[in-house]
């Protein structure tokens, strides 16, 4: 079992025949991701990868043809919005953006539509999913986790990779990776995250990995103590952050004081999760 | 991007919402023009990006031209919080009956816009903020509906605010949100918004952050951004893509990711090292962005070490180690490097860097401690 994404993902590319989207498709499909189209206005009826992948000029379009039941977005920031509103509109019930740099009202509006018509968001600012084995949405690098027991969840990229590496070097396997990505306004939090893997019955434990900024760590971490039966084990990255500078990520902010990293330390240390010090340690905490 | 008063008021009596007669001026003469013009008694205010201008004397009232002058050059010459003072608003001077607080910022945590008011406002809307959080109405906007006349008139109701003024702060609300809307902001703020003792309504003072994704579409408001308000070291980073913030530590960090950054400086913590800098270079990194990232790092003569920790995924190693190798070239500096390679190409990466004499770590705990040590060796 997974969570959100599996052998039978049929997912469609937005932003197909960008750079990246074209780099990160022909890697999503070396993984063995179904991907059944792509869209990039325009270019309807192309082929690409080897003439493997049809693309379309609608989200409509592609999801008529195809059965598209996912779709990830490469599209540039300015038509990001536009993107994930067609993605909707086109009855997709499982959107995951990679976008970053998104303006935050366009954002607000997109939660805001998404919410209304039921349909589920992952990021945007994101690297996307991953269940390793079975199915990648989005740019986590391919060989850096096995199939295994463990869920994770991170408002991070990079920081991500390099715990499932350091998972990996412990042969700790992931069921699935979730990257709910850097931004103030997004669409899947810690929360949601946190049910789907106690509902799962091959997660065992749990991995969430935090950043300054805003309370969603806080939340969780009440969500843990009256929800949760599984272990979790997180980090915080920013301890060092100054208060009022935007740390790369858009929502990684210490603002009026509120969102440092020592509080969401002591709500998680609280609710009786492990935090580790440093990303390495994570997997002895969770032996 | 944060604006000056002067340009949010600007902004602001482009919606509709009256603002003091007056302008910024850059010399003392120009102060005295300016407020002979208005009829000698007027506010001259410091423009610069940081709150408190008031208590650290920022702001100052003269009764004639001839003061505003020797104020303007007071204001002038001096430096709030660090900042130099470049430019003051010399505004005609207003008769203030009562200060008002109004102010529309995103709640995250809602993830809706949320319009602010309170009847206590001016200076001390921060200590009603702390003991009675309950004096302040807050009202969450749909952002696809956006504002309505009957929130505003729920927010007049809720400060107490006299009959006759409704209908005019119900104006100066739907011209906030306008501007909040169109402008991208992620904060404007009229604090305070007076009743004069002519019985009408006034934004005193003004406040605009504006959210620095969306100014792709505002060029006018990008062009208002003051870089001389901003260390230079970080107006250079931005140049090129760079996510750069100085710290006062010696040691140097070059990270691919905002976490995996902000990770990397606090493990530098963890082992008693001090981190120089927060510094991503984002994803995809190419050489030319590398080189420039180390210069920008060595600009900075606390740096006694510098810590690269690159996980490879869309960011290729060989092309970062190319990067060091560029900037070494050019600088030739003798200050320890240590570096970590992980990930897409990180072979490539590593004999690249073979003969340049850098230090290599396996983990992130061993880069992160032989930064330490060579710190304090």
């Amino acid at each position: 079992m997974s969570i959100f994404i599996n052998r039978d993902t049929r997912l469609l590319v937005q932003g197909i025949t960008g750079n990246e989207g074209l780099f990160h498709a022909q890697q999503m499909l070396a993984y063995g991701t179904k991907i059944v189209a792509g869209v990039t206005p325009g270019k309807g009826g192309d082929w690409v990868l080897g003439d493997k992948v049809p693309v379309f000029d609608s989200c409509r379009a592609a999801v008529d043809a195809t059965g598209a039941n996912v779709t990830v977005i490469f599209v540039p920031s300015r038509g990001a919005p536009d993107a994930m509103f067609e993605a909707a509109d086109a009855g997709i019930p499982l959107i995951v953006c990679i976008t970053e740099g998104v303006p935050v009202q366009d954002m607000m509006r997109v939660r805001e539509y998404l919410d209304q018509k039921q349909v589920r968001l992952v990021g945007p600012n994101c690297p996307g999913l991953l269940t390793p084995g079975e199915c990648k949405v989005g740019i986590i690098p391919n060989d850096i986790a096995i199939p295994g027991k463990v869920g994770v969840v991170s408002r991070s990229g990079t920081l991500t990779y390099e715990v499932l590496f350091a998972l990996k070097q412990k042969k700790m396997g992931v069921t699935t990776c979730v990257g709910i990505g850097g931004d103030p306004i997004n669409g899947t939090n810690f929360i949601d995250c946190l049910d789907l893997f106690e509902a799962d019955p091959r997660t065992e434990m749990v991995v969430m990995i935090g950043e300054i900024g805003g309370t969603d760590e806080e939340k969780a971490a009440q969500f843990i103590a009256a929800n949760m039966t599984k272990p979790v084990v997180a980090f915080i990255a920013g301890q060092t952050a100054p208060p009022g500078k935007r740390m790369g990520h858009a929502g990684a902010i210490i603002e009026g004081g509120a969102g440092t990293a020592a509080e969401k330390v002591k709500a998680l240390e609280a609710a009786g999760v492990k935090v580790a010090r440093y990303p390495e340690e994570i997997p002895s905490l969770l032996e | 991007m944060k604006l000056h008063e002067y340009q949010s008021k600007q902004i602001f009596a482009r919606y509709g919402i009256p603002i003091p007669k007056g302008r910024v001026a850059a010399t003392a003469t120009e102060a005295r023009q300016i407020a002979e013009e208005l009829g000698g008694r007027v506010v001259i205010k410091s423009q610069v990006l940081v709150g408190g201008r008031g208590k650290a004397g920022g702001v100052r009232v003269a009764r004639s031209a001839k003061e505003a002058e020797e104020l303007a050059t007071q204001i002038l010459g001096m430096e709030i919080k660090g900042l130099p003072v470049r430019k003051v608003l010399v505004d005609e001077a207003a008769n203030i009956d009562h200060e008002i607080y109004l102010g529309i910022t995103n709640d995250r945590s809602a993830r809706r816009p949320v319009i602010m008011s309170s009847a206590a406002g001016g200076v001390e809307i921060e200590e009603v903020a702390r003991t009675n959080p309950e004096k302040i109405i807050k009202i969450h906007v749909d952002p696809l509906l956006g504002l309505r006349d009957y929130q505003a008139r729920d927010i007049a109701v809720g400060i107490d605010l006299p009959k006759e003024y409704w209908k005019q702060f119900a104006e100066i609300c739907r011209g906030l949100w306008r501007a909040y809307v169109e402008s991208d902001a992620t904060l404007v703020e009229i604090n305070p918004l007076v009743i004069l003792k002519e019985k009408r309504l006034l934004a005193l003072d003004g406040k605009m952050l504006v959210d620095d994704n969306a100014l792709f579409r505002h060029t006018d408001l990008a062009e208002m951004r003051d870089v001389d308000e901003e260390a230079a070291i970080e107006t250079e980073a931005r140049k090129y893509g760079l996510s750069f913030i100085k710290l006062d530590g010696q040691i140097g960090c070059m990270v691919n990711g905002a976490g995996l950054a902000m990770a990397t400086m606090d493990i530098v913590k963890l082992f008693n090292g001090e981190p120089a800098n927060f510094l991503d270079i984002g994803g995809g990194a190419s050489a030319d962005k590398v080189a420039a990232a180390l210069r920008i790092i060595l600009s900075d003569k606390n740096v006694k070490a510098i810590l690269f920790n690159i996980f490879g995924g869309i960011t290729r190693c060989d092309e970062v180690a190319r990067g060091i190798l560029t900037a070494l070239q050019e600088f030739r500096t003798t200050i320890p490097m240590i570096v970590r390679l992980v990930g897409t190409n990180a072979e490539e990466g590593r004999k690249l860097l073979a003969d340049a004499k850098m230090m290599t770590a396996e983990t992130l705990v061993d880069a992160a401690q032989k930064a330490v040590a060579v710190i304090k060796a």
